[in-house]
């Protein structure tokens, strides 16, 4: 008998579907619960990758630590204190229960706990791709659209060619070249950095910092002309990377958009003589943009991997410059920990994608 | 093997073939009649081919010596006689590193190419043809390094093992298979029930004949795609890893660390920062160019047309 089915009840209250409501919440919990356990599958791997790496290094962590002048007492307390007595598998459980409680190590250089000074650093850079990705967005979307709708035509080969040079840029020259011309030649944005060395001291006594991202910081703080600065400081490097996502965008959504306007549902809408502006930009944008979410997700993502560079060209202090910094000087937790956060940032963009894709797309529940 | 009143052309045209040899070459054929009214693939492999003739006459086009030092000349702009592209700090004639370094990024590409499609197509495979829990496993395995961004896992790689070519090419291969098992696993998962590996397989062929024998051909030409489609990706990491003086080391005129030591002078000098990485914009953009025409041609499917 169905769940939802009333003895005694008149026919119609039966037919009512009433099981279909908890069912489906059942539905999108249990999908939610298969999403959190491969989420956590993911992250221990990416644990074990770290892990095993930093049990290869050939730098002994209790000599860094220590120094060379160690007596043979000393070592072993500290080869204790750290753990390192223990069997392999041991020190592996110690480093991903660690990690899973926000403890990522003490950083060699600075003595501190990794995991506060990747707090610090990583609003910069979340700040920077997160611009970058709106401009790509902007762009990009109805670029792709609009190549779409006249394949071949002058506008589709111009898309597709910027689109490919964008592929194709290595993003430090892009950006050393977008300093020289814009900073150097034209003199239309600021330098490296986030702020002008005048708003120093303000940025550092004056601004309550709620968020550590400089243009949302000082437009509640209600200093206009310091967030007039910022402008001037990061549309460069966001504009830069921005053109990389918009390449990778427009041609995504220039492909979704091809396979969109080949089906059958456009030629209806056309054929009932609606204008063809509301069945590219309505109809068809309406379902290109669930799998675009996926896209954009992933460009969101790989645009922390192209400020790692960025940001040791224009000196912004994010994680990609703390990781490189960190690797300079050869001080593994922090570049380990790094890569975890941005590891473990990207995969729960891709998680959260994959959730919102199935949310909008009502074939993929 | 011609009969002799025929041409290339005809055999080649020919509706009958009457060798397996000729079929395919005739499917070769089409194929590059079809590259051929793509422009910008044509652009694209022109210039794939000139870095090819760059890097090996490397020695015969070069004026100079890549890493002899020539203080008194330093620092020359682009367009001085006998250096049209300028020199570096040391002297250095820009062009003539250009073409030396173009030996080193394609000796990268190639043993990128060489190893981690190799790879990829092996798991991937295994993965598709057994299924089950080996599947689960080499794919959860996977999944795990599709979650690391590339530079960041290559930029630990490479803190851990030391920076240099081998071990920058180690780790670029160490991020890249995963992509080429997804794609193998794929397309073994659509020829794995049909009835010719049946047939095979009731010959009494093994797994490892079958796998490579009759599923690894049919991925071939994906993964064959996505290889052209990735040595941009390649030439762009390792250059990335020069740039961070992670990769190949000085004084080698490697792209990447050509421009980043023009960094140091570039409101002033901008031409050593600059051309190096024109170069490199040229170069993938050649590989992109071509790769995209090759899978338009290759796999109608994905063309999006």
């Amino acid at each position: 008998m169905r769940p939802g089915f009333v003895r005694g009840a008149p026919y119609f209250m039966a037919s009512i579907d009433a099981p279909a409501a908890p069912s489906r919440l059942g539905r999108i919990l249990r999908q939610v619960g298969a999403t959190l356990i491969t989420l956590l599958i993911t992250f221990v791997g990416l644990l074990a990758v770290t892990f095993i790496i930093s049990r290869v290094v050939p730098i002994d962590p209790v000599m860094s630590i220590l120094g060379e002048r160690a007596t043979e007492a000393q070592i072993a307390e500290t080869r204790t204190k750290l753990g390192l007595d223990r069997p392999l598998w041991m020190q592996f459980g110690i480093y991903v229960n660690d990690a899973l409680h926000g403890d990522l190590g003490t950083s060699i250089r600075t003595k501190k706990p990794v995991v506060a000074e990747i707090a610090r650093y990583f609003p910069a850079t979340l700040e920077l791709s997160t611009l970058a990705t709106i401009i790509g967005v902007i762009i990009g979307i109805p670029a792709g659209v609009l190549a779409a709708t006249k394949p071949g035509s002058l506008l589709d080969q111009a898309v597709r060619l910027i689109g490919l040079m964008g592929y194709s840029m290595p993003v430090f020259w892009l950006g050393l070249i977008g300093l020289l011309l814009f900073y150097g030649q034209l003199g239309w944005v600021s330098g490296p950095g986030r702020l002008d060395a005048a708003f120093d001291m303000t940025m550092q006594f004056e601004l309550t910092q709620y968020t550590g991202m400089i243009l949302i910081d000082t437009a509640l703080n209600g200093q206009w002309d310091m967030f007039a600065n910022a402008v001037s400081h990061i549309i460069l490097p966001a504009s830069l990377l921005g053109y990389l996502s918009m390449a990778y965008i427009s041609r995504m959504t220039r492909s979704f958009m091809m396979n969109e306007l080949g089906q059958e549902y456009i030629t209806t809408a056309r054929v009932k003589g609606m204008p063809e502006r509301r069945v590219i930009w309505v109809h068809a944008l309406k379902n290109v943009m669930v799998p675009l979410i996926t896209v954009v997700a992933l460009s969101y993502a790989f645009l922390l991997e192209g400020a790692v560079l960025t940001e040791t060209i224009f000196a912004w202090p994010g994680l990609g410059r703390y990781i490189t910094d960190a690797l300079l000087v050869a001080d593994m937790p922090a570049v380990l920990g790094g890569t975890v956060v941005v590891g473990a940032v990207y995969i729960g963009i891709n998680m959260v994608s994959d959730l919102l894709y199935r949310l909008a797309d009502p074939r993929a529940r | 093997m011609i009969a002799p009143n025929l041409t290339w052309n005809q055999w080649l045209r020919d509706q009958n073939p009457t060798s397996r040899s000729q079929a395919r070459m005739a499917q070769a054929y089409l194929s590059w009649l079809r590259l051929k009214r793509n422009p910008l693939a044509m652009i694209g492999l022109g210039i794939t081919v000139a870095l090819i003739l760059m890097s090996i006459f490397a020695n015969v086009l070069a004026p100079y010596d890549p890493i002899t030092q020539n203080l008194a000349e330093r620092l020359q702009p682009p367009g001085t006689p006998g250096h049209w592209m300028g020199t570096d700090d040391f002297g250095r004639d820009i062009w003539t590193r250009i073409l030396y370094g173009s030996r080193i990024t394609l000796y990268i590409v190639l043993l990128v190419i060489l190893t981690a499609p190799v790879v990829g197509l092996i798991i991937g495979t295994v993965a598709g043809y057994f299924g089950g829990w080996i599947d689960q496993v080499l794919m959860r395995i996977t999944d795990i390094f599709l979650a690391f961004p590339k530079l960041i896992l290559a930029l630990a790689l490479v803190a851990v093992l030391g920076p240099g070519m081998v071990n920058a090419v180690l780790a670029i291969a160490i991020t890249s298979w995963p992509p080429y098992a997804r794609v193998a696993r794929a397309e073994t998962l659509t020829v794995r029930n049909s009835d010719y590996i049946a047939a095979v397989r009731l010959q009494g062929a093994g797994a490892v004949r079958v796998i490579w024998g009759h599923v690894m051909p049919m991925c071939l030409p994906s993964v064959i795609i996505r290889v052209t489609l990735d040595m941009a990706g390649v030439i762009l990491t390792a250059a990335g890893l020069g740039f961070l003086g992670l990769g190949v080391q000085p004084p080698q005129p490697e792209w990447g660390l050509m421009i980043s030591a023009g960094r140091k002078f570039l409101f002033e000098q901008w031409w050593v920062a600059t051309m190096p990485g024109l170069a490199i914009f040229v170069v993938s953009l050649g590989f992109n160019l071509m790769g995209d025409g090759l899978r338009d041609v290759l796999d109608p499917r994905s063309s999006g047309r």
